[in-house]
């Protein structure tokens, strides 16, 4: 009898200590390096970036056991809810991860975020390395709340060389053009556009080119001031208007609102052949170089800039989606965190090394003095391509649902969705949307 | 019998000890009186979840009860409630009698039915969500154009097949409540119906159905209050889409709280899940009838 018990009691003990192991090895990370309880924390998204922030926060840990990060990742639509709600309960993370605009001043107006001004203007390096148009993005009333963390993101409308073959036709250059492809892939079998309805975000890309065709960025401009009744600008209305001529003439693919970005299938419809374009973020091509290397190598994928529209304001080389991302260090952690943090960004980001994995994998790095090294790259056609298009852009408007407050940018999307869905007409929208200013 | 029906009557009066319920009772306070009154309090201030928490008086819920989008979370909530009634209830109740038996092959089959049973709703949705792609789905991989249905993305179906995953995912949960109910019956109901010539048909519905009245109340009841709570599954399948189609009151709760940052308007909602929730169980249990303490067993 004691005996048995003893022995269940040396079991406990055993299965205790190897579940403590186990968990110790956990904790530990790739990199090897002990990361402790009092270690800044730091969420990245999953996706193209993934890899090379993991192998930078790996690279970080090794050199500097002290100061660790521990880094754990979310998908995009998921991270957004999280880290909001985690901030919001004083248990987010010591890197806030973000895109600017109204998101991030809802974080400054809560005094959630450190004010960086003075870490930049005591570190000037840090401040000479990236291009000027980047960095004010991330500025809420003139101080620095946010500095950028990896590379452009401009929206660009990808189509597929072989289909296009297929049906003798040429990318669209005008808004006209590309309303008279529709029918020709349609006949041919083919769905003319790829679009990832379900996420929502995919089909604001849309209404934020359309507009700055049409109105210019001024458009969008006045909608982020507040100003009353901003979005019965007729731009607005157009654009929407035609949106819907767009789903009416079958433009996007069979299903197109019940397609999840996240999962990058809206993407695989391109590269699979299923879709001839798709209007999306610099990112995918990142995703794209991962999942489909045999297209991107063969060099059956192309890509433009979103047509002209014909009588429209705007410059047709105006862009819209993300200037870059964004860490912010959250003003809740502990001393050593945030001292953690700033080293980070002072000597572990964008290193030689960083930059470098950023162009392998296919992106472009808001730091200046890069054209060498993406010429060298065997993505130069694609990364010298956005890089022109941002450096030459005479606008860059950021993501209309990072821009507005998030109480606004939800019912814009909401709203947006059931345009697509034509179950409100634009003028509805319109008027909806402009009850949302100042909220 | 005497004896032991008067020891088991003086073991009620006397009862155990009040105190049992303590533990069951802290928890109760903790994780559902609390957080409710904390709800009913949200309800009547202004806060989006990172600055301060401001009075906002009934604006709140004026907001809510004025949107239409709440109004149509309240119908479809409706619609899938019924509707997964009407679909799982005779199927699991069939299931339920038809793996009563004593066969090794309805063993065998019982296992098969529960196997989603054993699977999360985040999983069940993910693999349903590929199945159902039009594009990537198993109408493209069977190439059976039939199936190849914008079945998540067309407004008109995607309540049905929503109805449909929750009937795939619940039924075999009903069906063991219905099983266990079967086999309480007591064999000798069935023996005497035989004698008298009473037909299959005839038995289930003469002894069997009746028998089985509070199996399905109780099925019923969780049925009715679980499809308030049908949240992760569709959320996962359909994000509440295409436009407000699938959008549930727990989703519409879910999506103003933490997407719109509206916690007032959020934890209004909440309050009106639980008076319903509340009164659907209510009106659940006086269905049962007054006489509940009655025994559907033999000789009682």
């Amino acid at each position: 009898m004691n005996i048995r018990k003893l022995r269940t009691a040396a079991t406990a003990v055993a299965a205790g200590a190897l579940a403590l192991t186990l968990a110790a090895c956990g904790s530990a990370g790739p990199g090897g390096a002990a990361v402790s309880a009092d270690s800044a924390t730091m969420w990245g998204l999953t996706g193209g970036n993934q890899p090379v922030l993991q192998k930078s926060v790996d690279a970080w840990n090794s050199a500097h056991a002290g100061e660790s990060i521990k880094l754990d990742f979310f998908a995009n639509d998921a991270y957004k809810t999280k880290v909001r709600t985690a901030v919001g309960a004083g248990q987010g993370p010591t890197f806030i991860y973000g895109w600017g605009g109204g998101v991030l001043k809802s974080y400054v107006d809560a005094g959630q975020v450190e004010d960086l001004t003075s870490f930049l203007s005591q570190n000037p390096d840090v401040k000479d390395r990236y291009l000027p148009s980047v960095l004010q993005n991330g500025q809420v009333n003139g101080k620095q709340y946010a500095i950028p963390n990896n590379n452009a993101q401009p929206v660009v409308l990808y189509f597929n060389k072989d289909l296009f073959a297929k049906i003798g036709a040429q990318p669209p250059t005008t808004w006209d053009e590309l309303m008279a492809l529709v029918p020709k892939f349609k006949a041919a079998g083919i769905a003319p556009f790829a679009l990832g309805g379900q996420s929502k975000w995919p089909d604001l890309m849309w209404l934020e080119y359309l507009v700055d065709r049409i109105g210019g960025p001024q458009a969008f401009a006045d909608i982020a001031a507040n100003k009353p009744s901003a979005w019965s600008n007729p731009a607005v209305a157009e654009a929407l208007t035609k949106i819907q001529q767009l789903v009416d003439a079958g433009g996007f693919v069979n299903g197109f609102s019940s397609i999840a970005a996240d999962s990058n299938a809206d993407q695989a419809l391109l590269y699979t052949g299923k879709a001839a374009m798709i209007l999306q973020g610099g990112w995918i091509y990142q995703g794209m170089k991962t999942n489909a290397a045999d297209a991107i190598k063969g060099g059956k994928i192309g890509w433009t800039t979103f047509p002209a529209v014909a009588g429209g304001k705007g410059d047709p080389a105006g862009i819209v989606g993300n200037p870059s991302n964004f860490w912010s260090v959250s003003s809740k952690g502990t001393e050593a965190q945030k001292k953690a943090a700033l080293d980070y960004v002072k000597s572990g980001m964008f290193t030689d090394a960083d930059t470098q994995t950023l162009i392998d994998s296919g992106a472009v790095p808001v730091v200046k003095g890069i054209e060498g090294k993406l010429a060298a790259s065997p993505d130069k056609d694609f990364l010298t391509f956005v890089y022109g298009m941002v450096k030459n852009a005479p606008s860059f408007t950021l993501s209309w649902d990072q821009a507005l407050s998030p109480a606004q940018g939800d019912a814009m999307l909401a709203n947006l969705d059931q345009i697509f869905l034509k179950k409100i007409t634009p003028e509805q929208f319109v008027s909806t949307m402009n009850a949302t200013i100042g909220k | 019998m005497a004896f032991t029906s008067t020891a088991s009557r003086r073991a009620r009066e006397s009862g155990p000890s009040g105190w049992l319920a303590a533990p069951a009772l802290v928890f109760f306070l903790v994780f559902a009186v609390i957080p409710l009154a904390g709800v009913v309090a949200l309800s009547f201030t202004k806060w989006d979840g990172l600055s301060e928490i401001t009075f906002d008086g009934v604006a709140s819920w004026a907001r809510t009860l004025t949107d239409p989008v709440t109004a149509n979370a309240l119908w479809v909530t409706a619609k899938i409630m019924v509707f997964s009634y009407v679909v799982q209830t005779p199927i699991s109740l069939l299931l339920g009698v038809f793996t009563a038996g004593g066969q090794r092959y309805r063993a065998v089959l019982a296992v098969l039915y529960f196997l989603p049973l054993l699977l999360s709703s985040a999983a069940i949705a993910i693999a349903y969500k590929a199945l159902l792609d039009p594009n990537f789905g198993m109408g493209a991989g069977l190439g059976l154009p039939a199936l190849a249905q914008d079945w998540l993305g067309n407004s008109d179906l995607v309540l049905f097949v929503v109805v449909f995953v929750i009937a795939w995912q619940f039924v075999p949960f009903h069906t063991l409540i219905y099983q266990g109910g079967v086999r309480q019956i007591p064999g000798s109901l069935y023996e005497a119906a035989q004698i008298d010539g009473a037909g299959r048909l005839q038995q289930f519905f003469a002894i069997t159905l009746p028998q089985l009245k509070y199996t399905i109340i109780t099925s019923s009841t969780l049925m009715a209050v679980g499809s308030l709570a049908y949240f992760d599954l569709i959320f996962v399948l359909t994000g509440g889409g295409p436009g407000y189609s699938t959008r549930l009151l727990p989703l519409h709760m879910y999506l103003t709280g933490f997407k719109a940052n509206d916690m007032g308007a959020a934890s209004a909602l909440g309050v009106i899940l639980v008076v319903v929730g509340l009164a659907l169980a209510l009106i659940l249990q006086r269905l049962g009838g007054t006489n509940r303490k009655a025994s559907q067993l033999e000789g009682a």
